[in-house]
């Protein structure tokens, strides 16, 4: 991994190598945040051009149900909680803590996706889907976008938790679980801009 | 060259407390509730709650960075900053000039 070779790297010139490598990989995986957000700038660009162009079809305020969107969205702000007291635990050193919060924040991500998928699911069924209208390929595109993007931070999240299992609080993990930790509010943010001009400017 | 001083500082982990964690939370739930509840119970006009959403959209926004990524102006986070405002630039550009250039192009071909 090319973790390896900074830690190395490092390592020769400084004394707390392998601590200033963690916090390199964290700053570069923040670089990669800022370029995800720029993939979700042009699919927001997308839905907010497409948005009228329902061709014939439903339009937001027929398809969106607003109390179901903020249930999903008090899941995903509960879970940044639940994640941040993770990371509290991990910098006491309480690795039962961390793999209880791990575990909680886990079952709330869960239980999005699951709404999201029976949201979709209900869309489709309905001939609501993606291949209805713009608007619904654009609606389906950002939201999927998103919601792929909580199940990938899910799996990652679960093999974490093995690893922290297993190996306990090496630094290697400290780091990843930084980054994950980053990925995660991060995916909140972009949720907050989803239902802001999806949802409620949708049905406003 | 980018530097921080222990892996506890980065972005992502520093100043975290219960407390903390929690006053961010319950900020968020109060900016999430307010702007559902303008859109479901409306009281106000369209423009005007279209507004209030956004404007509440971007102040969750800042609180997430602030109490949740932790973001803020010490020497050590510059670099973060730098990199965020940077994209918020390209983002802005981005979004901003393709509505622009679409919204030109939906009056020009469909006006007259």
């Amino acid at each position: 991994m090319s973790n390896t070779v900074i830690e190395k790297d490092v390592a020769h010139t400084q004394e707390h190598g392998h601590e200033d490598a963690g916090s390199l990989s964290v700053f570069g995986f923040w670089i990669y945040l800022m370029t995800d957000c720029i993939l979700f700038a042009t699919l927001f660009a997308g839905y907010a051009v497409l948005r009228d162009s329902v061709a014939g079809g439903p339009s937001g305020v027929d398809v969106f149900e607003l109390p179901y969107v903020l249930a999903e969205t008090m899941l995903l702000l509960l879970s940044s909680l639940t994640y941040g007291y993770a990371m509290l635990a991990m910098n006491r050193g309480q690795q039962r803590q961390v793999l209880r919060w791990l575990g909680i924040t886990f079952v709330l991500g869960a239980g999005f996706i699951a709404m999201e998928i029976n949201e979709f699911h209900h869309l489709i069924a309905e001939g609501h889907g993606p291949d209805r209208s713009a608007f619904l390929t654009a609606f389906f595109t950002l939201v999927g976008t998103h919601g792929a993007h909580v199940l990938t931070g899910l799996i990652w999240m679960a093999v974490l938790m093995v690893q922290v299992h297993q190996k306990g609080l090496t630094s290697t993990n400290a780091t990843r679980l930084s980054c994950l930790s980053l990925f995660w509010h991060f995916l909140d943010v972009v949720w907050i801009c989803v239902f802001t001009v999806v949802y409620l400017l949708g049905v406003v | 060259m980018y530097k921080q001083s222990s892996l506890h500082s980065s972005a992502g982990t520093r100043h975290g407390s219960r407390r903390a964690y929690l006053v961010g939370f319950l900020l968020s739930v109060a900016l999430t509730l307010i702007p559902f509840a303008l859109v479901i119970f409306p009281a106000l006009p369209r423009t005007g709650t279209a507004w209030l959403v956004v404007a509440l959209g971007a102040i969750q926004v800042l609180v997430h960075l602030r109490f949740f990524l932790h973001l803020d102006t010490a020497e050590e986070q510059r670099w973060n900053l730098v990199a965020l405002i940077f994209s918020a630039v390209v983002i802005l550009l981005l979004v901003g000039l393709s509505l622009w250039i679409m919204d030109s192009i939906h009056h020009n071909m469909l006006a007259h």
